[in-house]
């Protein structure tokens, strides 16, 4: 029997992961876009665990939500990436650095 | 508890100025495609005018008794009401000065107000959000259409390098924010704020459950942060207003934190009010070094819409403070702070739209040297924003201020306030730096200020209601003290 707790320190160990993936992350926006996809997972197992141990829908509608908002997310952050490639011929993290100050 | 599903059209009534905003973004988006090239200024008058109907019905709603509505995940309450008619109000007038913008940078499109009214959606259903649902929704439709709205400005790489840190940054808050909320989601068993609150202010909470809230909590204050642009989550907004043209920062530096501030009301105080002394400790940490990096990295600048950002994050430090006190009347001078920061943001970046010309973006501070001679009469409403902005009285600014100190002081926090005193004097230096290459600095460009009529009229009319304002603060610091 799988309890609650190895859901959510599953899912604590994801949201690490793509947590960390985004800070350390020097090289491709891609993955960064990765990162930011598995932090919504972590999220998602969340709710749905807790929405089964406590026997309540409303999680699980949420994710619903997440994952519609995830995928128009991720449309847009691909639009942008598109438009970067065109204005500097790059798609590496350290094209961006125009803006200091 | 359960929830029937009762569907009753007189409740819809409640949603009215929604409702309407979201039936004329479709006619809007339509209409926008038939219009042939002469007549795209139409976009730009259906678009006021929507705002303008969406406000009065909001106005209307006004002293409707609170009312929850959709499965008890919609609610329309005085604070709701009051909002959205300051939102459409801040909405209108910037869509004014970015008019002026769009045509001399050829970046008119129906598109662009489209997505602004698109966000403005996204905006009311955050302030009248009632479950976590509700306000993640509001705030995604929010967030989506702002990263576009950056990227209109498809040639400029600085834009959509704007575009980019703003994408990634707010996608990281959202998710800090979601986690936050499965987890309060997971002890509380409800999305409900309602419910949430209940659930919080239980007097045998175990300790068990207190640290629960206590982990969903910090995540839940970092995602607000991350949204309000409070240190040290603060690392996109001077690159955001830098890079992006100035009238969508104009847009993402005035609107948006009203829906932050109203959105940090619904979690943390109709939700979590119990949990206060926790997160009003997070809070004053993060206030204070708002306040203390954006008065003293602001010095260094020479971009003023840079300079504008920093000065964002310490008003930003400042309305956090409000909520530090933890009485009502705090919440209603962090509001009234909120209003007032709204006000003077969009007169300071009207004046930096005002002296836009093809090709030239105003964006140094040296380009306003000598601004006293080619326009007196515009240096001087710049004069008072950027006076009131510092906090001298008897401008606007510094009542917002004071009331904050205030509270602060009447609270027992004299060392934070004396800590804020300081810096805002500090910050006054570089605000005083702009008023000196106005009127003591002399250029040997021409400046010419081109803008149509109706843009310089709001433009005085913004900065002097500063100042006139400013004289008779006292209904509008009650009107603000009645929301809670």
């Amino acid at each position: 029997m799988v309890s609650l707790s190895d859901y959510l320190i599953l899912s604590a160990v994801i949201f690490c992961i793509g947590l960390v993936g985004i800070f350390i992350n020097r090289t491709n926006i891609i993955t960064l876009l990765m990162c930011v996809e598995l932090i919504l997972v972590a999220v998602n197992t969340n709710f749905i665990a807790f929405s089964h141990f406590l026997g309540n829908e409303a999680g699980q509608i949420f994710v619903f939500f997440i994952l519609t908002v995830a995928a128009a997310e991720v449309a847009i952050g691909l639009a942008i990436l598109t438009l970067l490639f065109r204005n500097k011929g790059s798609i590496n993290v350290d094209v961006t650095n125009s803006l200091k100050g | 508890m359960m929830n029937t599903f009762q569907f009753d059209t007189a409740l819809l009534l409640v949603a009215l100025p929604e409702i309407f905003l979201l039936s004329s973004i479709v006619v809007i988006l339509l209409v926008d495609l038939f219009l042939t090239k002469g007549f795209k200024q139409v976009t730009y008058y259906l678009t006021q005018f929507s705002l303008f109907i969406t406000g009065l019905l909001a106005f209307n709603l006004i002293g409707h008794p609170e009312t929850v509505i959709f499965s008890n995940s919609f609610v329309l309450d005085n604070m709701a009401s009051v909002f959205k008619v300051f939102m459409m109000g801040a909405t209108m007038v910037a869509m004014v000065y970015s008019r002026h913008y769009l045509t001399q940078h050829s970046l008119f499109r129906g598109e662009y107000f489209v997505l602004v009214l698109l966000s403005v959606l996204g905006m009311m259903v955050m302030v009248s959000g009632y479950s976590l649902l509700t306000l993640y929704l509001g705030l995604e439709i929010l967030s989506l259409s702002l990263y576009t709205l950056i990227a209109i400005a498809r040639e400029r790489s600085g834009a959509i390098e704007a575009a980019l840190k703003y994408f990634v940054l707010g996608a990281i808050a959202s998710g800090l924010l979601l986690y936050g909320m499965s987890m309060i989601y997971g002890i509380s068993g409800s999305l409900n704020i309602s419910e949430i609150s209940a659930f919080a202010s239980d007097a045998n909470l175990g300790s068990r459950e207190t640290l629960i809230i206590n982990f969903g909590l910090v995540f839940l204050v970092i995602g607000i942060a991350f949204k309000l642009g409070a240190v040290p989550f603060h690392m996109w907004v001077p690159d955001v207003y830098q890079g992006s043209p100035t009238s969508v920062t104009m847009f993402l530096s005035t609107v948006p934190k009203i829906a932050a501030v109203a959105m940090l009301v619904r979690i943390l105080i109709d939700g979590l009010g119990a949990m206060h002394p926790y997160w009003s400790d997070l809070f004053m940490v993060l206030a204070l070094l708002s306040i203390a990096l954006g008065s003293v990295v602001a010095l260094m600048q020479t971009n003023i819409k840079r300079m504008l950002a920093y000065s964002t994050i310490s008003h930003v430090g400042f309305i956090m403070l409000g909520f530090v006190t933890g009485v009502v009347t705090g919440y209603g001078a962090a509001t009234f702070y909120v209003l007032v920061y709204v006000f003077m943001s969009l007169a300071a970046f009207g004046i930096i739209i005002l002296l836009n010309k093809k090709g030239f973006e105003a964006d140094q501070i040296s380009d306003y040297k000598g601004l006293s001679k080619h326009s007196p009469w515009f240096a001087l409403m710049m004069l008072i924003v950027i006076l009131s902005m510092a906090g001298v009285p008897p401008m606007l600014g510094f009542y917002s201020k004071f009331f904050i100190l205030q509270q602060l002081v009447s609270a027992g926090f004299v060392t934070i306030a004396i800590i804020a005193v300081v810096f805002a004097v500090i910050s006054a230096y570089y605000y005083l730096q702009i008023i000196k290459s106005m009127y003591f600095e002399d250029s040997e460009k021409e400046i010419v200020v081109s803008a149509p009529m109706d843009m310089k009229l709001i433009l005085s009319i913004n900065a002097i209601l500063i100042l006139v304002i400013g004289l008779f603060p006292d209904f509008w610091m009650k009107l603000a003290l009645s929301l809670f």
